[in-house]
């Protein structure tokens, strides 16, 4: 089990603890030193919102002093689209499609955090077939995400040729997706109680085969930077973040383990049947840039032996298991039905026009996303449509630890650091 | 894990597996200071507001309707013949806390306030809290007072009102060169 210690407290003091980089004024701004405010040398310049290298549209404020990095301020909000609030005003089958749009590349996890909130609200048993599936698309979806993340990081350090070799076998996950769901993103394929369909005869001999394959990918991307003079120059040491300062600034995921942290919602708060497959949670200890890197590609190799286990154990159900619960005041009936029911019409009605009711409630689920723990606020009042959804976005807790590691480091450093934080400005922002 | 001994506690709820600890605003610092560092609740996770604007109230099937039609600027209803119970006061702030050890605790650290009453800023406790304070300023319009860097976060520097609150319009705003401004 994880073995965090509390980081020591000096009561009384402003500081958090003593050594912290976390700046002091404010947790997320860099001031510019004293003895160099008002210097006519000091450059302000905007970085953003639209810029190639700031994966989606961040703008950072940034204090130049020479190449040197001294002063920063994140701006966001540009790409606000308000889903919290056009979740309250859907009914509760209707707002699954919302949460997988915020977050892009790993949409599925963001589905499942809100369906878990549902479920348990509603204390819904869901089939075991069900919840294994949901797992081997979970760490489909983790890897598809971590090979985003690794195409744009190296292309922003000018090593171009890693996006088209990590497209290639995103592109096969994109096709499993699709072969599953009908649509190679937003799939919307979980519901509250299980699955929207069954799943494709010819799945798991396509799902083998990627997990062959992965791997040997995955050796592939290390050849290529891992003895890169430039990669590892402009990797190694920068970008610094301690492990007190990591839990400080409520990191989590890659950037918590990269700092040294053991620490992984998968095995330490079990959700779904992770408590029943065999995986490593990978750490290092230095938490620079480098060591996100290892970090991401680590858990890469560990996602393909939670799916290899996922598949072994969907095989041993017999075809047609189910796949969703059977509770008609939630789920909606198979299609055939309608058409010699009476009572599943009824039922398809209800459900399609009103929704199902969810008891008063409120609940906070917890998930380990690719970025992190990924979480999600609910309270019910008792009806059709939720009174209040809050997502805690990974990302939007990730960026706040771009002051911190920003410390004396260049402009060109500042694009390599930004990256690593691995965040997405539609689940900053949302 | 016991809470008895949370400065200003309330009350402490159990639901859904969660265990909810109810504080004074008022002494919302020093209970947050008590379970970082007597119960070891060093991470904080995140920082949310909720409006209960019209929970205890009768309500009518659907939206509540006045003569123009639908009147947006009330919560609906849904259907339901009554909200829940009234809550304390209108908004909630919740601190969903986590143990970074075996078992992973987690503890949601509540306190009840009206419109513009003050709530101190946890940053001295959890520096990450900054963003998420910012936020619930931004949309909930929370009175979050000692926060080193209060504006607005996702909506724009000159925004008007704030935006998750229930009687805060919906599809109110206008909308450039459609011909109606």
């Amino acid at each position: 089990m994880a073995t965090v210690e509390r980081h020591p407290v000096r009561p009384g003091k402003q500081l958090i603890y003593e050594g912290s980089r976390i700046p002091r004024r404010c947790p997320t701004i860099l001031d510019v030193p004293a003895h160099l405010a008002g210097n006519e040398d000091i450059n302000q310049i905007n970085f953003g919102p639209n810029h190639p290298s700031t994966h989606g549209v961040l703008r950072l404020v940034v204090d130049l002093d020479g190449e040197l990095v001294v002063g920063l301020r994140a701006v966001i909000g540009y790409l606000h689209t308000g889903f919290e609030k056009t979740m309250e005003q859907k009914s509760w089958w209707k707002c699954i499609t919302y949460p997988e749009r915020i977050d892009y590349l790993s949409f599925q996890t963001n589905e499942l955090v809100f369906v878990l909130a549902i479920e348990k609200l509603l204390a819904l048993e869901v089939p075991e077939k069900a919840t294994w599936m949901r797992m081997c698309l979970l760490e489909l979806n983790r890897i598809h995400s971590h090979l985003v993340w690794l195409g744009t990081a190296c292309l922003e350090l000018g090593a171009i040729s890693m996006f088209w070799y990590t497209f290639r076998e995103r592109d096969q996950i994109l096709d499993l997706s699709e072969m599953v769901c009908g649509v190679r993103m937003h799939t919307r394929y979980f519901q509250a109680g299980g699955l929207a369909e069954d799943i494709p005869t010819g799945f798991y001999d396509e799902c083998w085969k990627f997990v062959e394959q992965m791997p040997k990918a995955v050796d592939q991307y290390e050849d290529m930077v891992d003895r890169n003079r430039i990669w590892l120059e402009r990797t190694k040491g920068l970008g610094l973040l301690s492990a007190d300062d990591a839990i400080a600034l409520g990191q989590s995921g890659p950037c918590l383990r990269a700092s040294g942290v053991d620490w992984d919602l998968r095995r330490d708060q079990p959700y779904l049947f992770y408590d029943r497959v065999y995986f490593t949670v990978c750490t290092r200890e230095h938490g620079d840039v480098w060591d996100r890197y290892k970090v991401h590609m680590d858990e890469m190799r560990q996602s393909v032996r939670i799916i290899a286990q996922c598949l072994e154990q969907l095989q041993k159900f017999e075809p047609g298991a189910p796949w969703i619960a059977d509770d008609r005041k939630v789920v909606l009936p198979p299609r055939e039905e309608l058409h010699t029911s009476m009572e599943s019409l009824i039922h398809h009605f209800k459900i399609v026009t009103e929704g199902y009711r969810v008891p008063e409630g409120e609940i906070y689920t917890t998930i380990e996303s690719p970025r992190g723990e990924m979480g999600c606020y609910v309270v019910s009042d008792g009806g059709a449509k939720p009174w209040r959804v809050k997502f805690r976005a990974p990302s939007f807790v990730a960026l706040q630890a771009t002051a911190t590691c920003m410390h004396e480091a260049l402009i060109a450093d500042m694009i390599a650091i930004a990256g690593s934080l691995d965040t997405v400005m539609g689940e900053v922002d949302r | 894990m016991t809470y008895t001994a949370v400065p200003g506690l309330v009350e402490t709820k159990d639901a859904y597996g969660e265990t909810t600890v109810i504080v004074d605003t008022a002494r919302l610092l020093d209970a947050a200071r008590y379970l970082r560092d007597e119960l070891g609740f060093s991470f904080l996770s995140d920082v949310t507001a909720t409006d209960y604007l019209g929970w205890g109230d009768q309500a009518v099937a659907g939206y509540i309707g006045t003569a123009a039609g639908r009147d947006l600027n009330r919560p609906g209803s849904h259907g339901l013949a009554h909200r829940p119970a009234r809550k304390p006061k209108r908004f909630s702030m919740s601190y969903h806390l986590l143990a970074l050890r075996a078992g992973a605790t987690r503890v949601r650290l509540q306190t009840f306030v009206d419109d513009g009453e003050p709530v101190e800023s946890v940053i001295p406790i959890w520096p990450t809290a900054d963003w998420h304070e910012r936020e619930v300023w931004d949309l909930m319009g929370v009175n979050i007072v000692n926060h080193p860097n209060r504006v607005r976060i996702l909506m724009d520097e000159d925004w008007e009102g704030h935006p998750l609150r229930k009687d805060y319009p919906i599809g109110g705003e206008p909308v450039r060169f459609s011909g109606e401004e």
